[in-house]
């Protein structure tokens, strides 16, 4: 059990992030984190040697995160995210700074599940290629596949917000994030 | 270098990437940076690909600053689980406590155990709540199973079953007596809430949850009527703790 929080605990932070960066609802992701955290508990000493502990609680905290996100959606809670038109989902540009969090959490949204996931680990969580493939349990060029396409949605998404007034033709406005 | 033979490898678009990303080696990182630098097109999609990493990264940098729950407190959630008490199903016998108030009978209020271990949240205690005033506050042989004259008995007991103090506030000056108590079957609850809810089911009323203890306070009533009683009683058990 002592390895156990030695190896686990410094994960909770990240672990709760990428629950809330899913499902945007932080409660609702703290309660997976905790569902999460239970189980990895509980199956500790079942897991194999070759399971790298990070990787095996992602890997459990997105399953949770996929089956609660089914329920939601079954109940009726989420949009068909597949249904919707990109262009009606954008936000409107707002200022000179461009994008904002709340825009970025909107557009982040239009995404599948499945790629969502994937910009994810490998975008925030700095998961490699291959990490991301273990952790979702699927191979590696369905990672890159998700990743591109999902980038790419994403992109389109944003841009969606960029064709305003506040949009110049030469610069992307994306870049006057640094 | 030197190995004019070998074919260049093409830069695929998993390349930009792993650009992007840094997951590059540096003879490739040094290949694909060569090759962006000659074309503005690809430049510039890099460019877009870095900018929406940094900004989904700083998006979500904020939640691992937080201080983390003590609900998701690993060694606490690990003596939880090798306590015998938690092994158990959602379903336990909580002891909970159902305290009738009246006019009459017709005001219920109840506060209960709470756990920690699951979630059932504020929306079933009220429900519950529900359930309970609708099968005991219309039982007019027994009500309560410790009436209100023996109000220190019935404080210790349910403190007892409860494993903490149990505060009873007193509400003769909204114009309710105590009648009684009584321990009903419950569910876990979990979160603190910041607002009061309004109870859903048949009866007026509301519920919060303070200090791992939910509270409800059920009537016959409106519901915008029970709520100055509410707010009575939780600030008396504020003052209380």
């Amino acid at each position: 059990m002592k390895d156990l929080i030695k190896q686990i605990d410094p994960l909770i932070p990240a672990l709760r992030r990428y629950a809330r960066a899913l499902l945007r609802d932080a409660d609702l992701a703290d309660d997976l984190v905790q569902d999460c955290l239970e189980r990895v508990i509980g199956q500790w000493s079942q897991r194999r040697e070759s399971d790298k502990p990070r990787q095996w609680a992602f890997a459990i905290l997105h399953n949770l995160a996929i089956d609660s996100m089914r329920r939601r959606e079954r109940q009726g809670v989420h949009l068909a995210i597949d249904d919707v038109d990109e262009n009606e989902m954008a936000v409107p540009g707002r200022q000179e700074d461009g994008l904002r969090h709340e825009d970025l959490l909107r557009a982040l949204e239009v995404l599948p599940p499945d790629q969502r996931s994937v910009v994810l680990l490998v975008s925030v969580e700095d998961m490699t290629y291959a990490q991301a493939a273990k952790t979702l349990g699927i191979p590696l060029g369905t990672v890159m596949s998700r990743l591109s396409r999902g980038r790419e949605r994403l992109q389109k998404v944003l841009d969606g917000e960029l064709t305003t007034p506040v949009r110049t033709a030469m610069a992307p406005t994306l870049r006057r994030l640094k | 270098m030197g190995n004019d033979t070998r074919p260049p490898r093409p830069i695929l678009e998993e390349d930009l990437h792993a650009f992007v990303d840094s997951l590059l080696e540096p003879e490739r990182r040094r290949e694909v940076q060569d090759y962006i630098d000659h074309r503005p097109e690809v430049a510039e999609l890099v460019s877009r690909l870095s900018a929406q990493r940094q900004a989904l990264r700083a998006a979500f940098s904020d939640i691992v600053n937080e201080p983390v729950p003590s609900r998701l407190n690993l060694q606490r959630l690990i003596e939880e689980r090798s306590a015998p008490l938690e092994r158990g199903p959602v379903w336990r016998i909580a002891a909970a406590i159902v305290l009738t108030l009246g006019l009459g009978g017709t005001g219920g209020w109840m506060a209960r155990g709470a756990s920690e271990k699951t979630s059932a949240g504020i929306a079933s205690l009220s429900l519950e709540a529900n359930t309970n005033y609708a099968v005991y506050a219309s039982d007019t042989v027994r009500p309560v199973e410790i009436d209100g004259a023996h109000k220190a008995e019935l404080v210790r007991w349910v403190s007892k079953r409860l494993k903490r103090p149990v505060p009873v506030p007193d509400l003769e000056r909204s114009g309710f007596h105590l009648i009684g108590g009584r321990l009903v079957a419950t569910m876990a609850i979990q979160h603190n809430t910041l607002t009061m809810q309004r109870n859903n089911g048949p009866f007026g009323g509301y519920s919060w949850a303070d200090d791992g203890l939910g509270y409800s306070v059920v009537g016959n009533d409106d519901a915008a009527d029970l709520h100055p009683l509410a707010d009575e009683v939780r600030r008396q058990v504020r003052m209380s703790l």
